[in-house]
């Protein structure tokens, strides 16, 4: 540490601080929600009666402050990187020959995420694996989500918050780290992969974009369907097709005009089932939480990460990252150094190993698991922690 | 005017009273306060990092319309000017329907039935009664007289909201169709944009009995060629002209916009903070197009009202969204829009061709302006084709007069003998 003056670069401990009085007018808000009629079909969006349930929920039993306690006790830091306050959880390994590795989340999600993953992925020989899977763990917040700044300026795609993290990990000292995300996370993650910066020796991805050109050109084009597809690649296809012409309101909508929806801003109904709404799969183990069986989310992880969003003000900031990005989702971006991807049956589509292998050529590691969807560390952080430590093993 | 002196008609079976009653708006206190305490506790984003209104709607313009909503504006005038006309509710369908319904004191005045369209309301149309019921106060002549008739479709303002599926435009005509001549109506006009542009298409594909003729200001379905690249992302046409190429750039831009994909596909998600917040609400009706937004931000900025679009009207319309907690159930015609067009898609079915005649004027701040070539091909039996000087997307609410004019030429073919 310095002995001069703090200035902005210096990575500075970061205490989080939520007054009384922001959740008491969170608590009144929810109380007085204004409610509109019930869906004509349950394929409209966020169902009522799940809403309803949710809000229930949320004004009475919900705690934040006991998940406040559990995640104000991890090591917070704030430093300044590229013009913007960056937020991130450090979590060093006691094992000193661990290998660094930067988690990144994605929309709607946040560092609140990747909480389940730390323990198993820094401590492994506390959660049955060896002292030499062990990972030194920086979670940082994208720029305009959670305890990160939100940029006063246009630019911050992720090609620039690539940079950033690279900046990042050459700040705490890591000379050579590895990286992992899906959603925005493999976004992010794959920018730092084409920056090839000296140092990263590999990615792994939960959420691979593997699309082929002539594939994704059909799918813009609403068909016809290219010819000769493998029954995977068929499946695959079918599953983007449904999603582009069901699933792309909220996307359209922040990455045309995010500052519109102040109604995320003002209410937290509104918030929350913005953020639901992301697919439908996701949806519906959300929905199972606060009606019927719970899967891999309880009803507290969703609130937490709904109300980390509430009380940051995070609702359109976030958004905007769908603003500043011009890159196709899915569409196989030319990634050459070594890849590890692993598909979570419930993904928003099921990528096929033959589009990772052409979309990947160092691809080191494919796995399909037996559970999980788009929250893999969320829904599935003992799966995801094999799956990282299996990729990222022979790059040791 | 009472239900009870409806028009008669001798073909019409039903007694015209049958199910109309009067209707008239009382806002009780307690919601204008509720909506007064929710403006004052407005939980605002933080400003947008551009300097214009390529991110959406401005801070500076949504924090001064919350100002002058919740502080200068007067909260009853929406009840005031609504009870001013005549107004009805009729159920149709399974379900209530709420108009205005103003009779000409001249006789043989053509019937018109307008067709508001999202995000608007009867609101858009309430200037424009004047100059088509009593023409001979507003410039024009007693042969210019229009009966007219202003629904509120079905989800909006106090028509009721369905309750279960259907209620595509296919649906909203044929109920318009019954509405006229549930009036007493045998020989009508009918006019729209927006929305309203797709009912009244519609109408006039299903042509019932008594339809002579329409008016359109929005072309709502272009040539099929166009309308599979713009609605079904294939690749722009080739060979369009310079005026179509024109076109067809915004029109494409528009229907990618997001607030039609997540209308069409999640309308009760954005519902809840259409219902739940009154900032959430009025900027997601303000972020319609460029150029009613450039209107409206003007309006309450630099407090420079382009034409009828002053603070109080818009204003107006967003309160009756409000206070008739109609935001989901609006949105939803979006979805019931584009499930009917797949279920067409799927079926193979074009529409069939329209002979009844029809009319159009472009209004230059439109979202695109409809090249005439577009409109014959969609209309072949297209009477009147005119582009006026001002007005955009709310013509009616814009600009009454020229809109007014424009309901008189096009229409003054299709009077009979005994309506001019």
């Amino acid at each position: 540490m310095s002995i001069q003056t703090t200035t902005a670069t210096d990575i500075r401990r970061f205490e989080i601080e939520v007054s009384d009085a922001e959740l008491a007018d969170l608590r009144s808000r929810i109380n007085a929600t204004r409610w509109p009629d019930a869906e004509t079909d349950p394929s409209q969006g966020v169902q009522l009666d799940v809403i309803q349930a949710l809000a229930g929920y949320w004004a009475t039993d919900y705690d934040w402050r006991r998940f406040e306690q559990r995640f104000a006790a991890l090591p917070h830091f704030i430093t300044e990187i590229d013009g913007v306050d960056i937020h991130f959880i450090h979590v060093r390994s006691e094992h000193e020959d661990a290998l660094p590795l930067i988690v990144t989340h994605g929309w709607p999600g946040s560092t609140v995420e990747q909480l389940k993953i730390i323990d198993p992925l820094t401590d492994p020989t506390g959660h049955g694996a060896s002292a030499a899977d062990a990972f030194h763990l920086v979670i940082p917040s994208l720029p305009g989500h959670g305890f990160s700044e939100k940029p006063r300026e246009t630019g911050w795609d992720p090609i620039r918050i690539a940079r950033a993290w690279v900046v990042l990990m050459k700040r705490l000292g890591y000379t050579e780290f590895v990286a992992q995300g899906g959603d925005w996370g493999n976004a992010v993650t794959e920018q730092m992969a084409l920056l090839k910066p000296d140092g990263l020796l590999g990615i792994h991805t939960n959420m691979p974009a593997t699309v082929p050109p002539d594939v994704s050109k059909a799918l813009a084009g609403g068909g016809p369907k290219p010819d000769g597809l493998a029954p995977d690649e068929d499946k695959a296809y079918d599953i983007l097709e449904h999603f582009f012409a069901t699933g792309v309101g909220y996307a359209n909508e922040m990455g045309n005009r995010p500052q519109t929806l102040y109604g995320i801003a003002d209410s937290p109904v509104g918030l929350a089932a913005w953020m639901l709404d992301h697919d439908e799969r996701s949806y519906q183990l959300i929905a199972r939480a606060f009606v019927g069986q719970p899967g891999g989310l309880s009803r507290d992880d969703v609130l937490d990460n709904v109300t980390h969003y509430w009380l940051t003000n995070t609702g359109v900031s976030s958004g905007r990252l769908y603003w500043e990005s011009k890159l196709a989702f899915f569409d196989a971006k030319g990634v050459e150094i070594p890849v590890g991807v692993t598909v979570f049956p419930d993904e928003l589509y099921p990528a096929p190993r033959s589009w990772a292998e052409k979309a990947y050529p160092k691809l080191i590691h494919f796995n399909e698991v037996d559970e999980g969807g788009h929250f893999a560390a969320w829904e599935q952080p003992q799966i995801l922690s094999e799956e990282i430590r299996a990729t990222f093993r022979s790059l040791r | 005017m009472p239900a009870s002196t409806s028009p008669s008609s001798a073909s019409s079976l039903r007694p015209p009273e049958a199910g109309v009653r009067p209707f008239t708006i009382d806002i009780p206190d307690e919601q204008i306060e509720d909506l007064r305490a929710r403006l004052e506790l407005t939980r605002w984003p933080g400003r947008e990092p551009v300097a214009d209104a390529t991110q959406g709607v401005q801070l500076d313009t949504t924090r001064e319309l919350i100002r002058y909503w919740g502080s200068e504006y007067d909260m009853r005038r929406l009840a005031d000017r609504l009870n001013a006309v005549p107004q009805f509710t009729t159920e149709i369908d399974g379900v209530g329907i709420h108009f205005i319904h103003i009779k000409s004191r001249h006789e043989h005045a053509l019937p018109l039935i307008i067709t508001h369209g999202w995000p608007g309301s009867v609101i858009e149309l309430l200037e424009v009664v004047g100059p088509l019921t009593d023409p001979t106060a507003h410039g024009g002549s007693a042969g210019d007289a229009f009966d007219l008739v202003l629904p509120s479709l079905p989800g909006y303002g106090f028509s009721a909201a369905p309750a279960s599926v259907g209620w595509d435009p296919g649906r909203i005509a044929q109920a318009w169709a019954e509405l006229m001549s549930r009036l007493g109506y045998t020989r009508y006009v009918a006019q729209g944009g927006d929305v309203g542009a797709a009912v009244t298409d519609t109408m006039a594909i299903q042509a019932p009995d008594g339809l002579a003729g329409i008016h359109l200001n929005f072309l709502r379905r272009p040539p099929p060629e166009v309308a599979a690249a713009i609605f079904g992302g294939a690749p722009e046409p080739e060979g369009l002209t310079e005026e179509e190429r024109a076109a067809f750039g915004p029109f494409r831009a528009q229907f990618m916009k997001g607030y039609i994909a997540e209308q069409g596909q999640s309308p009760q998600t954005i519902g809840y903070s259409l219902t739940d917040s009154p900032v959430g609400l009025a900027a997601w009706i303000l972020d319609h197009d460029a150029d009613a937004y450039e209107k409206i931000s003007r309006a309450f900025v630099d407090g420079e009202p382009a034409g009828g679009l002053t603070r109080d009207r818009i204003l107006d319309n967003i309160t009756l969204y409000w206070l008739t907690r109609t935001g989901t159930s609006a949105a939803r015609i979006y979805w019931e829009s584009q499930r009917a067009t797949a279920a067409a898609a799927a079926a193979g079915q074009t529409p069939p061709a329209v002979s009844l005649p029809v009319a159009f004027t472009v209004f230059p701040g439109e979202i695109f302006r409809a090249p005439r070539s577009w409109a014959e091909r969609v209309y072949p039996n297209l009477t009147y084709f005119n582009e006026v000087e001002r007005g955009g997307h709310f013509a009616a609410w814009e600009e009454p007069e020229i809109f007014a004019d424009e309901m008189r030429a096009a229409f003054r073919p299709l009077r009979l003998p005994d309506q001019t």
